[in-house]
C-alpha cells in the first residue's frame, strides 16, 4: 500500500515539475503529511528525485537552445557556497523547527502565485 | 583674423572637451552596468543556493523570477537556465542530505521512478492543459500545505 502512495505521490510531483512549476514543493508536503516521513528525509528524497528528472528536462533545454550560459558560472558559485550552508543547516534543524519554516515558505510562495496571476488577469482586462 | 581664429580655436576645443566627456560618461556607465549586474548574480545565486539546500527544493520557484526580473529573460529562457543554475546546487545539498544519513533508501527508489515518469506526463500535458487553471490549482494546494505544516 505504502509502496503504490510512494509512487503515486512522486507522480504527481512529477507533473507539476515537469510543467515547470517545482513539484518538489508539492511532493514533500505530500510525504510528510500523508505517509509521516521525517522532514528531512523526503527534502532529501526531493532533491534526489528531481535531479533525476532534471537530466532529462535540461538534456531537452540544451537541444533546444534555451541555456544562456553566458555569466551562469558567476550565479553557481556563490550558490553552491549556500547550498552547502543551507543543507547542513537543515540536517541539523530539528524537525519540527524545519517543518515550521518549510511551511511558512509554502504560504508565502502560494500567495505570491496567486497575487501575479491577478496582477497579470488586471492588466489584460485594462488593455 | 586673429581674433577669429582665436574663437574657432576655442570652439573646437570645447567640442573636443565635451566629446572626450561623452565617451568618459558611457565609460563609466557601462562599468557601473557591468559590476551592477555581477551584483545581482551573485546576490541571486545566494539566495537560491541557501532556499534550495534549507527547503531541498523549490529553488525554480525563485529562481525563474529572479531572473525575468533583474536580468530580464525571456520566460522559457528563464525557466531552462534556472534548471541549469539548479543542478550543480541541487548535487551539493544532495550530497550533504546523503552523508546526513537522513534518507531511506527504498522510498526513494520508488518516489524517483513516480517523479521521472510523471516528469514525463507533466511535460506533454503542458501544451494541453490551460497554464492558468493549473497554476491556480498548485498554488491553492501549496496553501493549504502550507497551513498543515505550520499548525
Amino acid at each position: 500500500m505504502s509502496v503504490s502512495l510512494q509512487i503515486l505521490f512522486g507522480l504527481i510531483g512529477g507533473i507539476f515539475g515537469g510543467m515547470g512549476m517545482g513539484g518538489g514543493t508539492l511532493l514533500i508536503p505530500l510525504l510528510v503529511i500523508f505517509l509521516n516521513f521525517s522532514q528531512t528525509a523526503s527534502q532529501g528524497i526531493n532533491l534526489i528525485a528531481f535531479l533525476t528528472m532534471s537530466l532529462f528536462s535540461l538534456f531537452i533545454h540544451f537541444k533546444n537552445g534555451l541555456v544562456v550560459l553566458e555569466g551562469i558560472y558567476k550565479i553557481i558559485l556563490s550558490g553552491i557556497v549556500f547550498a552547502v550552508m543551507g543543507s547542513l543547516l537543515a540536517n541539523f534543524l530539528p524537525t519540527s523547527i524545519l517543518r515550521k519554516i518549510y511551511g511558512v515558505c509554502l504560504l508565502v510562495f502560494g500567495l505570491y502565485t496567486i497575487f501575479e496571476i491577478l496582477k497579470k488577469q488586471r492588466k489584460n482586462a485594462k488593455k | 583674423m586673429k581674433i577669429k581664429n582665436n574663437m574657432l580655436y576655442m570652439k573646437k576645443q570645447s567640442k573636443l572637451n565635451q566629446n572626450f566627456q561623452k565617451i568618459y560618461d558611457n565609460a563609466r556607465k557601462k562599468l557601473t552596468k557591468k559590476q551592477k549586474n555581477n551584483i545581482i548574480m551573485i546576490t541571486c545565486g545566494c539566495f537560491v543556493g541557501l532556499i534550495n539546500g534549507l527547503l531541498g527544493g523549490g529553488g525554480g520557484l525563485i529562481c525563474v523570477p529572479l531572473l525575468e526580473k533583474f536580468l530580464h529573460f525571456e520566460k522559457k529562457k528563464a525557466h531552462a537556465t534556472s534548471i541549469s543554475i539548479i543542478f550543480p546546487l541541487s548535487l551539493i545539498s544532495a550530497f550533504v542530505y546523503v552523508f546526513s544519513g537522513n534518507i531511506p533508501s527504498l522510498p526513494l527508489v520508488f518516489v524517483t521512478l513516480g517523479v521521472v515518469c510523471g516528469g514525463v506526463s507533466g511535460a506533454l500535458l503542458l501544451k494541453v492543459l490551460p497554464e492558468k487553471v493549473v497554476s491556480i490549482v498548485f498554488a491553492c494546494i501549496m496553501i493549504v500545505a502550507g497551513l498543515r505544516l505550520v499548525l
